[in-house]
């Protein structure tokens, strides 16, 4: 028996709503904003779900990702007069080959060595964004020109939007039919467990090099388009931190769930604004939600939600 | 040359001997309830921080530092008991959360008690630097190192000689054998966070005369330390003080010989370059999995 519309689909449906009613709510410049910075996110973090929630690796230097993306669109662009589309594609293409080439050794890691890899990683990729100033301009940042594409230019904060929106929705399509493919089943079964996975003919190796690339290459699409939208970028957008954040994101929403990590990264990019009314208090008290939060929902939050749900039709 | 070398080995040396610290913090943690404390930086900086709060109201130095330790100590006891002992079970990856949370939460709470300034701790025996052959040596990295190396003789002692060590031993090699012969498995790991605690705060007060103290002082201590614990071995204690001494040699020698604006760098190229060879550390034991 098979329900009238697959949830699936109904996701699909409801995330698309969601991004065609909020405008409806959005006042400001600044409300746009926070929508397209909450996009962004959800973006890198549905690409980094696939990598933590589905094949169960950790990567704690995701954030270096989308500095270098960032950055190769920063620099090529402002640098050396480079179409914004060509370099965002060709800082795409350099960091999935960069991710291709470490992910091999690093993803023969396990749990916290891969962790400390991965976070390793993200640090030298930081820490060298803030060094080579000559390139960078170092820690106090460098100037980005406009995004154009195909003569086109985002001209206000509501193009920005749709142009977010669209992408995150397809971002979404995107992560839900590759883990409905053979790829994704493959994905689930090293999840579980990487021996018995390779026993019954799964090439892990390969399925783990490729989903780490893949989501490699959503944080540096983001990364270069959120460059070119904030006009202005910093090393700080490569920094642990922001590494850490991503990774709360995908577990805070619920791990294993794509449109959980819409919003993880919804709620955790909401939840400093709301806080910075707190001042002072605002790193205490965001520390001990984060804490209460895992303690109380260890899955994250959509699936205990949906799970509570599921036990009340019950 | 040779004085050079050696004043970049002392420094070097000193920092080891603090990360070592650090990582055994790490190590103990992890053998006792298999969790990555991403707040045992805060440990280092609760250390250093409350000494300097304690000295500036006056309190005695060696009072205000055994306060300290105290104090991290509590800390330590209170994240297990409220954060990591109701989330057992939980996942890797929701473990590290909590204590990254943890981390903030402490780092926030420093900052609203402590205020964000730079506070610097006086050495504890002056600063006439001692004369090495040609390179010189401060009074406070012997400090460092005897203390460093008194505590952890002390840890080799207290885990192989006591039965209270002993028991933590235990439970770390097989959690439900040790509450078969009646250790109380639950009061171990709750130990093992103070004990991890006042280790960290033991390191933050020694270097703090060195490297001045601020509330995200910790944040690359601990990553240092974590990367010195992975480095030998993650939960071997051996592997924790060589892994430190190295990062901290390793570190001081490409900041003198290569280049200083990278040396925050070196330890994660280091950390990196081995485990592509050795995927569990220099004397880590391959972990097998079972299906």
């Amino acid at each position: 028996m098979r329900l009238p519309v697959r949830p699936r689909t109904g996701g699909l449906i409801a995330l698309a709503a969601a991004i065609l009613l909020l405008p409806l709510g959005l006042d400001n410049a600044f409300h746009y904003e926070i929508a397209i910075t909450i996009g962004f996110n959800a973006i890198v973090c549905v690409g980094l779900n696939l990598l933590i929630g589905y094949a169960g690796q950790i990567s704690l230097g995701h954030a270096a990702f989308v500095g270098l993306g960032a950055y190769g669109a920063g620099v090529l662009t402002a640098g050396h007069g480079w179409d914004p589309l060509a370099a965002t594609g060709s800082a795409a293409a350099a960091t999935g080959l960069l991710a291709f080439a470490v992910a091999r050794p690093i993803l023969r890691l396990q749990g916290h060595y891969l962790a400390m890899a991965t976070l390793g990683l993200g640090i030298i990729i930081s820490i060298v964004l803030n060094i080579e100033a000559e390139i960078t301009g170092g820690p106090d940042g460098m100037p980005v020109p406009p995004f154009a594409a195909f003569g086109w230019e985002p001209a206000d904060e509501a193009e920005w939007y749709w142009l977010v929106g669209g992408l995150l929705w397809l971002s979404v399509w995107l992560s839900l039919n590759l883990i409905d493919s053979p790829v994704g089943r493959a994905l689930r079964a090293v999840h579980g467990s990487e021996v018995a996975a390779e026993v019954v003919g799964v090439d892990t190796t390969r399925y783990k090099v490729l989903i780490f690339t893949v989501s490699a290459v959503f944080a540096s699409l983001v990364g270069s388009l959120s460059a070119f939208y904030g006009m202005f970028i910093t090393p700080n957008v490569a920094s642990f931190f922001h590494s850490i954040e991503f990774v709360v994101m995908v577990v805070l929403g619920g791990m294993a769930s794509t449109f959980g990590a819409v919003v993880g990264a919804a709620l955790l990019t909401l939840l400093p604004q709301v806080l910075t009314v707190l001042e002072d208090y605002e790193h205490l008290i965001f520390g001990l939600i984060l804490m209460g939060v895992m303690i109380f929902m260890p899955k994250g939050l959509l699936p205990t939600l949906t799970g509570l749900r599921r036990r009340r039709r019950r | 040359m040779l004085s050079e070398f050696l004043q970049f080995l002392f420094s070097g040396v000193t920092l080891g001997a603090t990360y070592a610290l650090v990582a055994l913090g790490f190590s103990i943690i992890f053998n006792a309830s298999h969790v990555i404390n991403f707040a045992q930086g805060e440990f280092v900086m609760i250390g250093g921080m409350a000494t300097v709060a304690l000295l500036g109201v006056g309190v005695p130095l060696p009072l205000a530092m055994l306060a300290a330790v105290l104090l991290a100590a509590v800390a330590g006891l209170l994240l297990e008991k409220f954060a990591v002992e109701p989330a057992r079970g939980a996942s890797v990856v929701t473990l590290i959360i909590i204590t990254i949370g943890a981390s903030i939460a402490l780092r926030g709470l420093a900052q609203i008690v402590w205020g964000k300034q730079y506070h610097a701790l006086p050495s504890f025996s002056g600063d006439d630097p001692l004369h090495v052959l040609d390179a010189t040596l401060l009074p406070q990295s012997l400090w460092v190192l005897g203390v460093s190396a008194a505590v952890v003789v002390g840890l080799f002692l207290f885990f192989n000689r006591t039965l209270l060590g002993k028991a933590i031993l235990a439970a770390s090699y097989n959690r439900d054998a040790a509450q078969l012969v009646g250790i109380n498995v639950k009061f171990v790991l709750f130990l093992s966070f103070g004990l991890s605690g006042a280790l960290g705060a033991v390191a933050g007060i020694l270097v703090a005369p060195i490297t001045l103290t601020h509330f995200e002082i910790g944040i690359m201590l601990g990553l240092k330390g974590f990367a010195a614990a992975i480095l030998g071995g993650l939960g071997n204690g051996l592997g924790a003080v060589v892994g430190g001494l190295i990062v901290g040699i390793a570190e001081a020698m490409g900041a003198g010989y290569v280049s200083s604006e990278y040396k925050d760098a070196i330890a994660f190229v280091l950390i990196l370059l081995v485990l592509f060879v050795r995927p569990s550390g220099l004397f880590g034991r391959r972990a097998t999995e079972r299906v």
